[in-house]
């Protein structure tokens, strides 16, 4: 094994940790492929073959029932999560602005209870939250579904803007101030600028969490105004009729390709996302 | 171009808190060089922003002019400062980051252009106008934050550590080139440092700080020659003043102060200085206060008190060699021409003018000024010793 | 002179540009007093009502609590969070670490092996839920697909098997997470010195001593973030339940979130339900207060 370390390219230890890491990409390729395959097979097929057998013909009859009979919730997510995630990432920002660069008396205070909210079980606040919502007429609305969202996203976006920020030297502020610019002018002309990949780490966070909810959806949105996710686990877990188990893959491909496409397309951030979310603040 | 005038400025961060800044109180005409130099921590900075608005002040005026600005905001006070980091702003050009704050002032299109070419061309980046900070090296940053500063016209420049992010060579061209500058545009500055070279080439006025505290304000040559305690003494001068516990005789009402070497060649390792009238000296703990080049190889002028002393090390810095010798047990470093200098292990002899070594007290660092009998005196010690 | 003119217009907004911080922060301060801290405890004071489908405000006392203590099903769920808990955390950490280490061998195509294990974290668990329970559907999932491939004897059946249910939850979130734990280890071990290694090199030490003795133990603190998140993410846990077994067979693989939904908002046992969040949330500060406690003595120290 100590080989590795040199350069032989092709010792007997750099053979076997490469079929090892093929062999695990092979493990995480798998439930991908099935439920593509799955997707594109007939119900006859579905049972005539296996898992990982080809479709006899290819099918667009699983992803078709499918977008039938989720499609209108997938509206229903993007309409809770467009405005959940700008308008979260937007008051994060701000927030953090204020606790780095302005802090006052309590304002440090302020920051570590809302630390805590990253770790906060919702279970612990849905039920003042659905009475809440009932009282301002929003339970069971797409808003409804976006003020919670925006409120329990608030610590994390808040979390990544601040932490950015406190990196960036004070005297920036201090500089602008005495060129004559203003609380909101510093923000919008100098910091913002600055943030481009904090705010896409950011956008990406949120956006992830919130199109992969569940809890929050099931719980306060009902009938037409369900997300997704719930609609998903919905059609995969009636029990009248035969499974098709077509349709519930294409559906559950339509539920993952928005997030799927978005870490392909900037995994990046996603990563820098996840572990600045993980250590600490 | 305005005047500067801080009256009994005081600052606390919280009530319980220990005071920041006590009692300041400074003035610089207009076009005037100030100076705050001191250790980390001593308020320095703390004055600055003060100054600039950043920071309230608790108590006292801040007058430019003549005209209180101790409650105005920042942007009010027409006061434009360069930062230890130059906080340019990464996202904007060099021509936009100087341009920032007259836009803010909403100063017309053709006047801006007009003072960024000023400026530019006064500080030789002109070359540089479309690039970013971050394609610029230390010292061009550096000219670009002055830039920022100038193109405003402000009444009064603030630097704080400007030159301390630039390797030695730089900050000695930069150092320069400030001074330069400020004897063009004759501009009001005050300019923090804890850099002594730095507060003794480019002050006007020079105020050393400690504690929150002016330890001394005054000229330069004030603050080198005539130092107000122990403190601005050994702040001010590198390499530092020498400070000797002495041992005193009292004799005739007169108080001398024993210099002993530890060579043991008998009669020649000790010698003595007349300091002045007993009355204010006795009883106390007497510090002696001599710069390195106030230590004369003997042989000039045999009137002098002298001893004969061994040399321990010998540091050669290029113009002149720093000789280390142990006087009553402390290390004593002189400052002699290269050609001069010894061995290690050679005797040297070295002679004091009592006229220009300073006396301190040991327990509270105070300067102690005891009065003096003239001239003959310096005799009487030379023959008692003999 | 005209300069105290505007020094009496700027006044009062620059009294607003004082404020202006403080007005920014007082919306989110609102949110987080009330939703979070208000909702905290408008959850404890229902956990000692007798709250069924509607909200009552009749003290019970300890009453909720002591029904939970005797309540089979929120056993079941506690034990199944140990069980499925300790695994989770256990197996991802392992694969993890394993699988950072391999990666940081100087890899060829180390960026593709690395998005590929990632992925999974992108998905929502309900995804990955109805993934994984087609894959382990007994008679046309792994089950059928090894016997095609002439592994005759072959059964899989422990979805619907209520002693090993709960193994099925620990394989899907393994997928899920394990790759996140992977990323979080590399990027430790990138910020780990290269000398060190060059060092223990020529001091003789074999590659695998290196990592067991060197290297892993100066990752303590990532090793702590991750396991404080894998526990998290398995006190949470809730869609992956939903989705996968429904807390079933029976209540065989139940967890306190899936108990919780269930009786605070299916079966109207409202006051039971917050009596079962409140004590997951004392789970939560169990692990978070002591890892941030001692985040915040270190950071002290630094």
């Amino acid at each position: 094994m100590t080989s590795v370390v040199g350069h032989k390219p092709l010792s007997l230890g750099r053979v076997a940790i490469h079929a090892t890491l093929l062999l695990a990409c092979a493990v995480y390729l798998v439930p991908l492929l099935v439920m593509l395959l799955t997707s594109f097979k007939t119900p006859d097929d579905i049972r005539a073959g296996n898992l990982l057998s080809l479709p006899e013909v290819f099918s667009l009859i699983g992803w078709i029932k499918a977008w039938d009979s989720v499609g209108g919730y997938f509206w229903n997510s993007v309409k809770i999560t467009v405005p959940a995630v700008l308008i979260s990432t937007l008051l994060g920002a701000l927030n953090g602005y204020v606790l780095s660069m302005w802090r006052f008396r309590g304002s440090q205070l302020f920051f570590g209870l809302l630390l805590f909210g990253c770790f906060l079980p919702f279970q612990v606040i849905l039920l003042p939250a659905s009475f809440t919502l009932g009282k301002l007429g929003l339970a069971d609305t797409t808003a409804g579904l976006v003020l919670v969202h925006v409120v329990y996203g608030l610590a994390f976006t808040t979390l990544f803007f601040r932490n950015f920020y406190v990196s960036i030297p004070d005297a920036l502020v201090r500089a602008a101030r005495l060129d004559g610019a203003g609380f909101f002018t510093i923000f919008g002309r100098i910091l913002l600028p600055m943030s481009v990949p904090t705010i896409m780490v950011c956008l990406i966070w949120q956006f992830t969490q919130i199109w992969n909810d569940f809890l929050f959806g099931v719980v306060f949105a009902s009938g037409d105004s369900q997300p997704i996710t719930v609609a998903l686990n919905n059609l995969v877990n009636t029990s009248t009729g035969a499974k098709q188990y077509n349709v519930d893959m294409a559906a559950a491909m339509i539920a993952g390709l928005p997030t799927l496409v978005v870490y392909v397309l900037a995994g990046k951030y996603f990563l820098r996302g996840l572990t600045a979310g993980a250590v600490k603040g | 171009m305005a005047s500067l005038q801080l009256c009994n400025v005081h600052k606390r961060y919280g009530a319980g808190q220990p005071d920041t800044l006590k009692n300041i109180e400074l003035k610089i005409d207009s076009g005037e060089f100030l100076i705050l130099v001191g250790p980390s921590g001593c308020g320095k900075s703390t004055l600055m922003n003060s100054i600039a608005g950043l920071e309230d002040i608790t108590g006292g005026q801040i007058l430019v002019d003549g005209q209180d600005v101790s409650g105005m905001s920042p942007k009010d006070r027409d006061i434009a400062m360069v930062f230890q980091s130059y906080a340019l702003y990464p996202t904007m050009n060099v021509r936009d980051n100087i341009a920032f704050g007259l836009k803010m002032r909403k100063v017309a299109q053709e006047k801006i252009d007009e003072e960024v070419a000023r400026v530019a061309k006064l500080l030789q980046i002109e070359h540089l106008l479309m690039r970013k900070p971050s394609q610029l090296s230390g010292g061009q940053q550096q000219r670009v934050a002055m830039g920022r500063a100038l193109a405003r016209r402000p009444k009064i420049y603030l630097f704080d550590e400007p030159l301390s992010n630039l390797d030695a060579k730089l900050r000695v061209e930069m150092r320069t080139e400030i001074k330069l500058m400020h004897q063009r545009l004759k501009t009001t500055t005050v300019y923090v440092t804890h850099d002594q070279i730095e507060a003794m080439t480019l002050g006007d006025k020079v105020a050393v700080m400690k504690d929150g505290i002016v330890q001394q304000f005054g000229t330069p040559h004030e603050i080198y020659n005539d130092p107000a305690n122990q403190f601005v003494a050994s702040f001010i001068g590198s390499p530092p003043m020498n400070f000797v516990p002495l041992r005193t005789r009292l004799h005739d009402g007169q108080c001398f102060g024993l210099l002993e070497s530890a060579t043991g060649v008998a009669g020649q390792a000790r010698c003595e200085l007349a300091l002045g009238e007993a009355a204010e000296l006795e009883g106390r703990e007497l510090l002696l206060g001599v710069r390195p080049e106030q230590i004369q190889l003997a042989g000039a002028d045999s009137t002098l008190p002298s001893l004969t002393a061994e040399v321990e090390v010998v540091e050669p810095t290029g113009p002149d060699t720093l000789v280390f010798v142990s006087l009553n047990d402390t290390k004593v470093c002189c400052r002699v021409a290269p050609d001069a200098a010894p061995q290690a292990g050679a005797r040297l002899q070295l002679q004091f003018d009592p006229a220009r070594v300073l006396l301190f007290d040991a327990a509270s660092g105070e300067r102690l000024r005891p009065g003096k009998r003239q001239a003959t005196e310096r005799k009487v010690a030379q023959l008692k010793r003999g | 002179m005209s300069s105290t003119a505007v020094f009496a217009k700027a006044s009062p907004l620059d009294a607003l540009q004082n404020w202006l911080p403080r007005l920014v922060l007082a919306p989110s301060m609102l949110i987080v007093l009330v939703g979070f801290y208000g909702y905290i405890f408008w959850t404890f004071l229902l956990s000692f009502t007798n709250s069924r489908f509607m909200p009552s405000y009749k003290w019970v006392g300890l009453q909720q609590y002591l029904r939970l203590w005797d309540n089979d099903r929120w056993w079941v769920a506690s034990k199944n969070l140990l069980l499925f808990g300790g695994l989770f955390i256990g197996i991802s950490l392992v694969i993890g670490v394993l699988l950072a280490v391999l990666l940081d061998q100087r890899v060829r195509r180390e960026g593709f092996i690395r998005t590929v294990y990632l992925y999974p974290m992108a998905l929502s668990m309900i995804v990955t839920g109805t993934a994984w329970k087609w894959l382990l559907n007994p008679g046309l999932g792994l089950d059928k697909l090894l016997r095609d491939w002439g592994w005759e004897g072959f059964r899989f059946d422990w979805l619907v098997d209520p002693e090993r249910v709960v193994y099925c939850l620990v394989i899907a979130a393994v997928w899920q997470s394990s790759g996140f734990v992977m990323a979080l280890f590399l990027a430790g071990l990138r910020g780990v010195d290269p000398s060190i290694i060059r060092s223990a090199q020529v001091d003789g030490a074999s590659l695998p001593s290196i990592y067991l003795r060197i290297v892993l133990p100066s990752l303590r603190p990532v090793f702590f973030s991750a396991l404080m998140i894998l526990a998290h993410i398995a006190i949470k846990s809730f869609d992956l339940v939903a989705a996968m077994t429904a807390g079933g067979p029976g209540y065989a693989s139940d967890l306190p979130a899936m108990f919780m939904y269930a009786h605070t908002f299916t079966r109207g046992q409202m006051g039971l339900g917050a009596a079962s969040a409140m004590l997951m949330l004392g789970a939560v500060l169990a692990i978070i207060v002591p890892y941030l406690y001692s985040e915040l003595r270190n950071k002290r120290h630094d």
